[in-house]
């Protein structure tokens, strides 16, 4: 088959997609009206009796969500082997939750991950709610370990501001497909806030405008997240420790696996009218072009966050916390210094899809900045392409005599968490202790650079990155960094270059030189005629 | 003495002439601003022309080479060194003192012997080096789907396309300069217009 009729049939393919897509979330009724079974009549006292519930008709739902990396946190690399996840991947933002587990199991879905005695088997510790309540009232709060609240609390203590707990039953009654709501929660919040992590991902995005993504834009498409990272017997598909950097299968049909999460899925190799532009796509990623900026949405993320700096105090001897001019917060005692940015233009880097990714327990070199999830490809590299990145700047504790990154406990009540005691050596201590790490009790502050594929946030074509600004001798071209390729309208080769011009001005001035001694002898023969 | 006119370029060759002198002009300038030497239209605008402009010449030129040998015009770009001596002698002597060029435009020889040699190198050799890194350049995707990409680079079809860009617009101006160099400034432009040239008996 021809190429072009390849491309009328993917098109027309990719339009019956879409129309499904719409039809599935919109016109087929549901047979099942939650709010009349008698399970879910209620009242529940805590979330694991609404699991209960669901369960008992949902009778092998729990057992899948336990084997998604949403419950167990843990993966193990298809790539390279290395055990990945949460529980064992270092970052440069907030560090392990080992030994933080009831803050940072608030975006666990589940209930109880309190600390490492946590049974990962007990179905009914599974959260349903958090990706199934379509009322958004359903909220984990931060603190209590995956629960939502039971009771009426004041939030923050002191403040005399009394938060009311959900009404589960009411929730359970109204379950639904998961929206941007639900992912958001955990998605938009990495890193412990409002688009504080991922720079593509943020609270700008439940109510998006098409400008801002065209896909879930309210006033275009309104897609939801689940309609790309579609999910098969509960398992998400769209991870970045399993990143296909060239997605070789093109669109995906009913007959095919169901993941959707790359833009060739719906889009196909070629989505282009024009070639030139489909000429791109085996070595460019569709995000590189498409997504000409991140953290487009009027909310900054964090580019920079130095952990050295952290545990200063005012001159009232209080913990010491700075606002800028735009009420970022750009000191903590509790975190730090950190820096932030809006609408920032990506770095590209060639990516195959492996990510070397640096473990807590990893032996690292302290000499130079330490890349703590290195991205592996280059223009030689037949199955890389050229992908944006948000990259963060960390500074963060390091072991100086065991040379590796540490766990540092900062959440708790206890006398060791940093962010009570503001003492790194014992927060450090306390951290590899409970992780049952070796530490030498020396630690220091390495730099680091943290890898952060950029690929939401998509805008509309006519906002996609022109031609000039990577094919071009400018310094601040987009590409200025990848070097290891001939791309036109950057790459001259300068001695050519000097010859060639050098050639067509004698040729010129060749010309004219020949022309004024043609009018001078013309002109003396003349007068002496 | 009499004063004749001849048709010396048909129809078709003044045709081709000038939609050529056009498209090449046309593909020299968007040529370097995709070679990155300025910015006039954008990279993107630049490249979409070009490439039109190419498609363009390449139809004409296929024309062009049929009607070359259709019509046995194809012998006037035979080369011979006779003469040639004689040329140069004149544009570096006798253009200044009011020699007589050594050459007459007939319907048989239109070309002095330095321009049969001049355009000769532009049809088999700049030319060729143009188009043939051109389309090399044009297709640079389906080079794996023929094994190519093992041979050969982007680099080096972008190095030889470039010294040919630079060959045409070196020749380019010499050949407008020489334009002026006939019984006036503007005869030998006027005879490629109307296709006339005056002949003297
Ligand atoms: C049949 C004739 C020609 C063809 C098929 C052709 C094709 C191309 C193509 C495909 C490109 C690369 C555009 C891209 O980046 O995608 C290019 C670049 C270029 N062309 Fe041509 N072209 C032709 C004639 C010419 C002529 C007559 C000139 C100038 C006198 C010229 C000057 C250039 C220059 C300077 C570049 C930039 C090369 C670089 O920096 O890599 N081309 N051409």
């Amino acid at each position: 088959m021809s190429g072009d009729a390849v491309k009328a049939i993917s098109r027309v393919f990719g339009w019956l997609l879409f129309l499904s897509l719409c039809l599935g979330s919109a016109a087929f009724a549901r047979t099942t009206d939650h709010s009349t079974l008698d399970a879910l009549q209620g009242p529940f006292k805590t979330g694991p009796d609404v699991t209960k519930a669901c369960l008992s008709c949902h009778n092998k739902a729990g057992h899948q969500v336990m084997k998604s990396v949403h419950w167990t946190w843990d993966k193990i690399s298809p790539t390279t082997g290395k055990r990945l996840g949460k529980k064992f991947a270092a970052n440069n933002f907030c560090g392990s939750p080992l030994s933080n587990e009831p803050r940072c199991t608030s975006c666990h879905a589940g209930y109880g991950w309190r600390d490492n005695t946590f049974d990962f088997t007990q179905q009914d510790n599974v959260d349903c709610l958090a990706c199934h309540d379509t009322t958004s009232t359903y909220k984990k709060i931060a603190t209590d370990a995956g629960h939502p609240l039971y009771e009426p609390r004041e939030i923050p203590p002191g403040s005399g501001k009394i938060v009311q707990p959900p009404n589960l039953a009411k929730i359970a009654q109204q379950v639904g497909k998961p929206g941007r709501n639900n992912c958001g929660a955990c998605h938009f919040n990495g890193g412990g806030g409002d688009a504080v992590k991922h720079g593509d991902l943020d609270s700008s995005l439940i109510k998006p405008s098409k400008s801002l993504d065209v896909h879930m834009g309210v006033d275009g498409q309104n897609m939801v997240c689940a309609d790309c990272h579609t999910f098969n017997d509960h398992q998400p598909s769209g991870s970045r420790y399993a990143v296909r950097a060239t997605d070789s299968h093109g669109i995906d049909l009913p007959k095919d696996d169901h993941d959707r999460a790359t833009c060739e899925s719906c889009h196909s190799a070629t989505p282009h009218k024009k070639d030139k532009l489909n000429d791109h796509t085996n070595r460019v990623a569709c995000q590189s072009c498409h997504i000409p900026e991140f953290a487009r949405g009027g909310i900054a993320t964090k580019m920079l966050w130095d952990w050295s700096t952290g545990g200063k105090r005012g001159p009232d001897g209080k913990p010491l916390y700075i606002n800028d001019d735009h009420g970022h917060l750009i000191y903590s005692a509790e975190k730090g210094d950190f820096k932030y940015a809006e609408n920032v233009r990506p770095e590209y880097k060639w990516y195959n899809g492996v990510v070397h990714q640096i473990a807590i327990t990893d032996k690292i070199d302290d000499s130079r900045i330490l890349e703590i999830n290195r991205v592996e490809g280059s223009a030689s590299d037949a199955n890389a392409r050229i992908w944006p990145f948000k990259v963060m700047h960390g500074k963060q504790p390091y072991d100086t005599v065991n040379k590796t990154l540490v766990v540092n406990h900062v959440f708790g009540k206890d006398d060791t968490a940093f962010w009570t005691n503001f003492d790194y050596a014992k927060a450090i201590q306390a951290g590899m202790d409970y992780a049952g790490l070796p530490y030498s009790g020396k630690f220091g502050f390495i730099e680091t650079r943290m890898n952060w594929f950029i690929t939401h946030m998509v805008a509309p074509k006519e906002k996609a990155v022109p031609c000039g600004e990577c094919h071009t001798k400018s310094d601040e071209g987009r590409l200025a960094g990848l070097t290891d390729f001939y791309m036109p309208g950057r790459d001259a080769k300068p001695w050519l270059d000097f010859i060639g011009w050098a050639a067509v001005v004698m040729a010129i001035f060749g010309g004219l030189a020949h022309a004024a001694v043609r009018i001078t002898i013309a002109r003396r023969n003349r007068r002496a005629s | 003495m009499s004063t004749e006119r001849v048709m010396i370029y048909k129809r078709f060759e003044r045709f081709w002439h000038w939609s050529q002198a056009i498209l090449i002009i046309g593909m020299m300038i968007t040529g370097f601003e995709i070679h990155g030497t300025y910015s006039l239209l954008g990279f993107g605008r630049a490249v979409e022309l070009h490439t039109l402009f190419a498609w363009t010449v390449l139809t004409l030129w296929a024309f062009t080479i049929v009607w070359q040998f259709t019509t046995g015009e194809w012998r006037q770009y035979l080369p011979g060194l006779r003469n040639v001596d004689a040329m140069i002698r004149y544009y570096l002597y006798g253009i200044f003192h009011g020699g007589k060029h050594p050459f007459n435009k007939t319907v048989l020889q239109k070309h002095n012997p330095l321009q049969r040699l001049a355009y000769l190198a532009f049809l088999a050799l700049m030319g060729p080096m143009i188009w043939g890194s051109g389309l090399f350049y044009l297709f640079y995707n389906q080079w794996p789907r023929f094994g190519l990409d093992a041979y050969i680079s982007l680099e080096w079809v972008a190095f030889v396309h470039v010294v040919g860009a630079f060959t045409i617009t070196t020749f380019f101006f010499v050949h407008v300069y020489l334009t002026t160099t006939g019984p006036t400034l503007l005869t030998h432009i006027r005879s490629m217009i109307t296709g006339y040239d005056d002949h003297e008996h």
